[in-house]
């Protein structure tokens, strides 16, 4: 084959492609996520493409760097912004480093929102949150209630006695204790989001209080630690182990007993009701400002506050039902 | 073989004549690919060929290349800096923490680019006065240098730079050229001078090919490289004012893993690892094809992690191509 053959075959293939992938009408929304590669983002792209086979007429565009680094995300945002898409929804590795490139973005006409991890208010028309503390705290409390009919002991493991979320989480928890009048917390106690003092600080648990009931560890390191403890002290079915955790991590623990169930965000409803969003208002259905009411299909409708944001659910339970599905996701 | 025989043979000073040298040179094998590159870009995508949209796309090399330059010096000499990405980190750290006690934009900048010269000048101390290999050092200060901005921000962030501070990162000299781009080709310039045509140009090259023969030559080996380590600390400080500028924003994990995708745009524009050979040109182009191809399979939405395996493909590709070529040659010759 000559030269100009190549040339001019490699040029058609080239020009088949583009034909083939570029829909003129289609609503592009491009799902930006940390890194790729990661489990719980691939699961948050089904879902957005669950909500595009819902929607009809939408791409999605699904990409972010290799690293989490902010750099990289803006590369591939220029990058988006360049090919005109509709809408970015992006889950931000830097809060502050991404609102030039964003700001770009919105002054071209793209529509942007941040969801799981957020951009500063500047850089975006709205953020959604996977659940909002209040939810986390009265989901936390729920999980163990729901397990001991006749009411009980339970104990907190929390992470550090500093760490800003737990803090929340656990005060918002106490916050509903009024409606568990036959459950009492008896402790809370740090195991600082280290595996082996998590470990020992469940072990002191279970010897200093006998009739425990349940151990709450709204930490994904901590509650992996107590249901091991538990386990080895041969406590399964007595201490049930609950909280938040990540399914590869907990899969084992459900299946053993220790746990019998807990809770975290649903990736995939994450990725849906994005997608929803970011569709409704790339395409004037709705406005992001304060207090608007903004469809996410069957997620239900989010409700944005003073600044922008909205919270999508209280997070999604995980049992020995779904935690094979779930398992090899995140 | 009789001694007449040798006596017939004249041994010419160079193998092949300037033009043939010139086609089978590094650059324009380069060259060709970026060509390639371009063009296929253009039919792989229709908004390739958008002024603005590679204006956008420039940002993609011009603060890596900054330092590719001071860093195709250094490794023409034998030396090696992998502390860069940690320098831009600790310079970006000092620019916020100036920030926050009020410094203005010249204050800033004049500490970005202080605090990168500092850090070359710690680097060259270690290894020109101490004699401790570079590439030593420089892992070490690597860690060391993002290390401190990690201590002073933790997980927070300096923000609120003044808005003149982003003409830097954000503002255009003329039309679509930004200012990045005209810092990227007076540095071009600057550099191919000081490399081609200068004395001190000559002397990196005969420090990278035998630096004894250089010190007996009466070249001040160990002066040259501490010059060369200011240099890269200096060049670091100033995409460290780029990128912050363009950021807007300093965090400690900034510049992550800039320190490769250096090395990688000096190696691929034919600067030998080894020291003593390579040309400032190379690196332009080098620079430019990393560019593109950065954001050509960025338009096309390919994930980075194939970005990256094709960028190593073509690293590994250009340099393993013209020793292919010449075993190839030999292979026919024999």
């Amino acid at each position: 084959m000559s030269l100009s053959k190549k040339i001019a075959l490699a040029a058609g293939l080239a020009t088949s492609f583009i034909a083939t992938t570029a829909m003129a009408d289609d609503v592009r929304i491009a799902l930006v996520v940390k890194s790729l590669g990661n489990g719980f983002f691939e699961a948050a792209a089904r879902g957005a493409e669950e909500a595009a086979g819902e929607l009809g007429g939408v791409e999605i565009i699904y990409t972010g760097p290799t690293d989490t680094t902010a750099e990289g995300q803006i590369e591939v945002i220029n990058s988006l912004i360049a090919q005109r898409v509709d809408a970015i929804a992006v889950s931000a590795n830097d809060p502050d480093a991404l609102v030039p490139a964003l700001q770009k973005a919105m002054d071209r006409g793209i529509t942007v929102i941040s969801w799981d991890s957020g951009v500063a208010p500047e850089g975006r028309e709205m953020h959604l949150s996977p659940s909002s503390n209040a939810l986390i705290g009265q989901t936390i409390i729920k999980l163990a209630a729901d397990e001991m009919p006749d009411g009980g002991q339970v104990a907190i493991l929390s992470a550090t006695s500093t760490s800003t979320n737990q803090n929340i989480w656990i005060e918002e928890m106490n916050a509903v204790m009024g409606d568990y009048l036959n459950i009492e917390v008896v402790a809370t106690v740090y195991g600082d989001d280290l595996a082996d003092k998590s470990y020992r600080e469940t072990q002191g648990l279970i010897q200093t209080y006998p009739d425990l009931d349940a151990i709450i560890a709204p930490t994904s390191v901590g509650i992996v630690a107590a249901a091991q403890a538990v386990a080895d002290a041969g406590k399964i079915g007595e201490v049930n182990v609950t909280g938040l955790g990540l399914p590869s991590e907990m899969a084992g623990a459900i299946e053993s007993g220790a746990s019998k169930s807990f809770a975290i965000w649903n990736p995939v409803d994450l990725g849906y009701a994005t997608t929803m969003l970011a569709y409704n208002l790339a395409t004037d259905a709705a406005t992001a400002e304060v207090g608007a009411e903004i469809g996410m299909g069957r997620m239900g409708t989010a409700t944005l506050d003073d600044n922008n944001e909205a919270a999508m659910s209280t997070p999604f339970k995980y049992d020995a039902s779904n935690i094979d599905e779930f398992k090899s996701v995140f | 073989m009789s001694i007449s025989d040798t006596a017939l043979r004249t041994i010419p000073n160079r193998l092949h004549s300037r033009g043939y040298r010139l086609i089978r040179s590094w650059e324009v094998l380069l060259l060709g690919v970026a060509i390639l590159i371009f063009f296929a870009n253009t039919q792989a995508s229709p908004y390739f060929l958008d002024p603005w949209n590679l204006s956008d796309a420039s940002f993609n090399f011009t603060e890596k290349a900054m330092i590719a330059f001071a860093m195709a010096l250094l490794i023409i000499t034998g030396e090696i800096d992998l502390s860069v990405a940690g320098i831009i980190a600790l310079s970006s750290t000092a620019m916020g923490y100036a920030l926050q006690l009020g410094a203005g934009t010249p204050t800033l900048v004049l500490i970005g680019l202080s605090v990168g010269v500092l850090c070359g000048a710690f680097n060259g101390v270690l290894i020109t006065k101490m004699g401790l290999p570079s590439i030593v050092v420089t892992i070490g200060t690597m860690s060391l240098f993002r290390g401190i901005a990690y201590i002073v921000l933790g997980d927070q962030a300096f923000n609120g730079y003044p808005s003149d501070f982003s003409v830097f990162g954000r503002g255009y000299a003329f039309g679509v050229i930004t200012w990045e781009i005209v810092i990227f080709v007076v540095l071009a310039i600057g550099f191919g001078v000081l490399l081609h045509l200068t004395n001190f140009g000559r002397k990196l090259y005969v420090i990278g090919n035998n630096p004894t023969a250089a010190l007996f030559s009466g070249v001040k080996v160990q002066r040259t490289k501490m010059i060369l380590f200011l240099l890269t600390g200096l060049m670091s400080g100033l995409a460290a004012v780029c990128l912050t500028s363009r950021l807007g924003s300093t965090r400690p994990s900034i510049a992550l893993g800039w320190e490769l995708e250096v090395v990688t745009m000096v190696v691929l524009g034919g600067i030998s690892i080894l020291g003593g050979s390579g040309t400032i040109v190379g690196v332009v182009i080098a620079a430019l094809v990393m560019g593109m191809v950065t954001f050509g399979l960025g338009l096309l939405n390919v994930p980075g992690i194939v970005m990256s395996i094709f960028i190593g493909g073509l690293l590994i590709g250009v340099i393993a191509l013209p020793r292919l070529i010449g075993l190839i040659a030999a292979q026919r010759k024999r």
